[in-house]
Parts: structure tokens; sequence; C-alpha cells
């Protein structure tokens, strides 16, 4: 076992792991984090994506004990609880930007890194080439791009990172 | 995934003691290939050796005339580096094209060329611009560093530590994908260099990554993609598999070198 300690949606957490625990286990079996997904488990998918030091990365495809002493933020981390949505969160209820809804967590927090690299102006090309790893089995992606560019407009305006 | 002993070294040297006192140990940094392949249980080391906390080893700079990549830069780093963008933009672009956005805030240049994946990106760049690639032991040329499918001249506790590339006159490289995996089906990178013209091929070859010196000494003469008509790679020694005969990556060869001619001499 290793001891870890890491921050969780701004929250410190001390705990002993077995080394091949992944990220992603890691957040939905010991924290019951359950918003973060495991869709392909292959790194292909995107629906695990979750932030690391403020970058969107693959929480199936990073070890627990990666994550030591380091900064991981979860969708359940965007808003604090009984407050309003996330601007993008918001943008993909307004603009429908799901159908089952399995992918969408990833889709959110991969968008949001989008919007921390690449601003609040995204074009159709940008997201759509943005969202390579980041794979819907329902909508056919039109309505995500949609969200996601008016998500990226309203962050402009929100104090929510 | 099997258990294993998971360590995170401070510096190169003690990453290297770790490796010599744990003979089945494995270096890790972004683990985008060894962790998929550990969860398959097609990998099974004891030990494995995180490189990714060791300060300075992912620094990018000038040093002389050459560009000089730490082995844990990340692909993001490398695409979005301004020194990278002003020296050799191509390889900042060839490093924004590897996998996608989240793969690229992990994966690592050091971690590519290591696996040594027949169709990894970064061999084709260290191929054509004539990279160094520095070890804790030594400084290896490509052509030595490189020797066949997902195999290194790299010991056992051997460490690559940095990428030395020489700064071109023109490159540039260009990929074909693969519809379903993304990656390259073929993949060249043309380079003019000082003393000669490089044409790198990953993707296509059934022994990894090679030069085209029939192109090179053609495009010698005159930097131009027009040097090109009438030139044709042979078949033989290519892949052949369900996503491309031979014959069919031998003519993306071809018209693949033509477009990253274009492409490096559209930049000057």
């Amino acid at each position: 076992m290793a001891k870890i300690s890491l921050i969780v949606n701004g929250n410190p957490i001390n705990a002993n792991v077995d080394p091949r625990t992944l990220l992603v286990q890691f957040l939905r079996e010991n924290l019951r984090l359950t918003g973060t997904h495991v869709g392909c488990d292959t790194s292909q998918c995107g629906a695990c994506v979750v932030h690391l030091d403020g970058k969107a990365v693959k929480s199936c495809t990073t070890l627990a004990v990666m994550a030591d002493g380091h900064e991981v933020k979860t969708i359940e981390g965007l808003a604090p609880d009984g407050a309003p949505l996330h601007p993008m969160q918001e943008a993909f209820r307004e603009h429908h930007g799901l159908q089952c809804g399995f992918c969408t967590p990833g889709m959110i927090m991969t968008a949001v890194d989008i919007v921390h690299r690449k601003g609040h102006d995204l074009s159709e090309h940008t997201i759509r080439e943005e969202l390579e790893g980041n794979l819907c089995r329902c909508t056919g992606y039109q309505n995500i791009v949609q969200s996601i560019a008016a998500g990226a407009k309203a962050m402009a305006n929100s104090d929510l990172a | 995934m099997y258990e294993f002993k998971y360590h995170r070294p401070a510096t190169v040297r003690q990453a290297a003691n770790l490796l010599v006192k744990n003979e089945d140990a494995k270096v890790i940094a972004g683990g985008h290939t060894l962790l998929p392949v550990m969860k398959q249980r097609l990998a099974n080391p004891p030990h494995l050796v995180d490189l990714s906390h060791i300060e300075g080893l992912d620094s990018i700079e000038m040093k002389g005339r050459s560009l000089v990549i730490g082995a844990t830069a990340k692909h993001a780093d490398v695409a979005a580096s301004a020194i990278v963008g002003e020296t050799i933009p191509a390889l900042a672009e060839l490093a924004g094209m590897i996998g996608d956005p989240a793969v690229r805030h992990k994966g690592t240049i050091g971690g590519s060329l290591a696996n040594n994946d027949p169709t990894a990106d970064y061999p084709a760049a260290c191929l054509a611009l004539g990279a160094t690639i520095v070890t804790n032991k030594r400084r290896l040329k490509p052509e030595e560093f490189f020797q066949g499918l997902f195999t290194t001249a790299l010991e056992n506790d051997e460490i690559i530590t940095r990428v030395m590339f020489p700064v071109p006159k023109k490159a540039a490289y260009v990929k074909f994908r693969n519809q379903a995996s993304r990656y390259a089906l073929v993949g060249v990178f043309v380079a003019k260099r000082p003393s000669d013209v490089r044409v790198a091929v990953t993707g296509a070859g059934s022994e990894g990554v090679f030069r085209v010196t029939a192109f090179e000494e053609a495009l010698k003469k005159r930097f131009s993609h027009k040097v090109l008509d009438g030139l044709t790679v042979p078949a033989e020694g290519l892949n052949s598999d369900l996503h491309g005969s031979a014959e069919y990556r031998a003519h993306l060869i071809a018209v693949l070198t033509r477009r990253a001619m274009e492409a490096a001499n559209a930049k000057a």
C-alpha cells in the first residue's frame, strides 16, 4: 500500500491505496465521486476526464499514486453544492448537449479545459478538433458543439473558472 | 493490472539506482502506453519508477544551435512552447498532432522515444532532424538508438534525459492518420539541414522508422517537391495489414513527402 495526499475539489485527502489503483477508481470507489465515468477504459473515449493541476487528463490512464501531491478537480467540483450550475454545465442543459448523459461529465471537463487554453470565443472547427479525445455515441455532436461555444462565452462573465 | 511497487525518485541518479537494484523495473512518465498495456496484463513489471517528479527534466531551451527538450516534457508543452514554435515549428506541430488534448497533457517525448512504437511521430522527427538522444550514460544518434519495432539501444538501467535537435533551415511533418486509431498510417518528416536533406518515414516500415535516401538525394540537389516527379518508394519492407497494403503505404510516402515539401517551403 502507498500513502497519498492530494487535493480533490478543494478538499485535502489522505489515503492509503494499492499502487495499481487508477485515479478514476480512487475517485469513484474511495471518494464516492461517481460523476467521473469509466467508458472505454482504454484512454480513447474521455468519459473519465478530470483536471489534474488544472489540465484535462484521462483518469483511467493515471495512477492514483501519480496524483500524490497534486490537485484534482472533477465534475462535482465545478460548482459548489446547492449553488447554481457552472456556466458550462448550464450551457449543456440549455442547449441539450446530451442524450444519455454518460459522456457528459468528460465532455464538460474537456470543454472547460478548452476554454482555459483557447479562450472564450471558440470556432466550431476549434471545438470539433479539440473534442478528438471525447466520444459521444448518441448525439452526433451538433448540440455538444453548440453547448461548448455558448458555455465558453458564458464563462467570460462568471466567477467560476 | 498485476501488483507492483511504485517508486518516485527525485533525481535521475536515484532513478537509475532503482533500475539497477530492480532488474525488471519499468520506467514510467506519462504512462499513456505503459498503463494501458499493464491494464491488459500484457506487461507486469514488479516495480514502476516514476520520472515525472524529477525537477528540471521537462525543460525546453536553446543551447547553442540546438533546441534541447527534456525527457519528461509533455507533448502539450512542446506544442505550445514559444521557443519550439520559433526555432522548429514543424516539431511543435508534430507534438500537437499526437493523440488528443488529454493524452498530450500526460505523454512525454522521452516516453515516446523509449517505446519506439512503429507508428509514433517523434521518431521521425529525431531521424530527419539528426537529433542526439542523451541518456544518463551516453549520447546516441537516432540511427543507433532505434533498433526495430518497440526496440531501442537503451540498456536496463539507462534513462533518456534529453533530446537535442539541431535547428534546420526548413522542416515539415505531414501525417496520414488511420481513421480509427488516429495513429500514423504513414507520417513523413522532411528537414533541410545545413549539410543535407533528410526524409524520415514513420508508420510504414516493418522495422520502424526509416529514411528514404532516393528522395533525399534528389531534394539535396534542389529543395522542391518538383524533383520528386517520377520517384517512387519500393513496397518491399513496408507494412501490409487490414488498414492498407504495402503498395498503398509506398504510394502514401510519395504523396506525403510532396505535401511535406510544399509545407516546408511555404513556411520560409
